[in-house]
């Protein structure tokens, strides 16, 4: 058709796809959440910018729009096609407490959450804790830990966090596929042991 | 102020107007037939007549090759996900596009979607 927007194959799903899943990567500024979907996904990670249009909280509002402001949004993601039938999305998700719209959004049907953090800077995971919490997103840790980091254990993580005894813990290096698979495989087993 | 200013500042009010002139000034949907995880592509049988939106085109053109989320829609247009939302929407009401919802959440669904998610990820990575 000489189309613009032809795409290669490989980037549409099979016609027998009939389930999508979605979990969410979720962490703070720069912990390696679109390093790890980059890593995971089968088609160049994409991105999604949601324009949303708020009140204005206060007094910073100087565009001549009295009591809106608007806000760009920008979502990195991935897919996986894991059998004739499913496909998964892994969504990454920024932590600030400001985005909260695009939480409600993320958070609708999602299975759960795998929470990206530093060891590094555990205090800046405490917004994106706070809203998996308050949306009730089960989850797992994945402790990004980037090279030349001295060893935390896990309970110091476990303590400073305030983790629940059941919740996950893993080391995950966001680069490597074997790691991420792994920290991911950990976050279903979990999500289905709350199921029993 | 210089005069190379203003093409920045026209610019920018485009890029802010725009979603609303594609959409006709129309809400957002809000439907969970329109998530961003429903899967969609051109239907068997479409009108023989073109919608004569340009973003419409590109999305239809786009749905061409096979199924795609609305997120990936979005991403390969660099179009909001509100507005292609709506476009899907409109396409389909059409008959231009056939959307496949996502399944419900539900526990019994999510027991076995998550079943068939283990399996997927050890066999694909195991
Ligand atoms: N050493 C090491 N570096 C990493 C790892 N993961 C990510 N990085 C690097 O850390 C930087 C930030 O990673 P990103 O994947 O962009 O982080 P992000 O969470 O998407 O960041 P924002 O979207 O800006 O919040 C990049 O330079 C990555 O290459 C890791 O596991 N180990
Ligand atoms: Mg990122």
């Amino acid at each position: 058709m000489g189309s613009r927007l032809a795409l290669d194959d490989g980037v549409y799903l099979r016609n027998s796809v009939q389930t999508a899943a979605k979990i969410l990567v979720v962490g703070h500024f720069a912990v390696g959440k679109t390093t790890f979907i980059g890593t995971m996904s089968e088609i160049p990670p994409l991105r999604t910018e949601e324009v949303m249009t708020q009140a204005s909280a206060g007094i910073d509002d100087l565009r001549g729009a009295p009591g809106k402001t608007t806000t760009t949004v920008a979502m990195d993601f991935g897919r996986l096609t894991l059998s004739e039938k499913l496909v998964l999305y892994l969504f990454g998700t920024p932590g600030q407490q400001r985005f909260v719209q695009v939480w409600e959004d993320m958070t609708r049907g999602a299975l759960g959450a795998l929470v990206l953090v530093d060891p590094q800077r555990l205090e800046e995971s405490f917004p994106v804790m706070d809203l998996v919490e308050h949306y009730g997103i089960p989850y797992a840790i994945a402790v990004n830990r980037f090279d030349g980091t001295p060893e935390h254990s896990f309970d110091e993580i476990r303590e400073a966090l305030d983790l629940l005894p059941e919740t996950p813990v893993v080391n995950c290096d966001a680069r490597d596929e074997r790691s991420s698979a792994d920290s991911l495989i950990t976050l279903v087993r979990y999500l289905q042991s709350r199921l029993n | 102020m210089t005069i190379d200013d203003e093409p920045e500042l026209v610019h920018e009010a485009a890029e802010l107007v725009r979603p609303y002139v594609i959409t006709n000034g129309r809400d957002l949907v809000d439907d969970s037939r329109f998530s961003l995880l429903t899967l969609v592509t051109v239907a068997q049988e479409p009108p023989r007549t073109q919608p004569l939106d340009p973003e419409k085109q590109r999305v239809l053109e786009l749905c061409a090759g096979g199924f795609l989320s609305i997120a990936e829609i979005a991403g390969h247009t660099g179009l909001p996900v509100g507005v292609v939302r709506i476009l899907v929407s409109d396409l389909t009401e059409e008959g231009h596009l056939y959307a496949r919802a996502p399944i419900p959440s539900a526990q019994l669904v999510d027991r076995q979607i998550l079943e068939e998610v283990l399996n997927g990820l050890q066999a694909r990575f195991g």
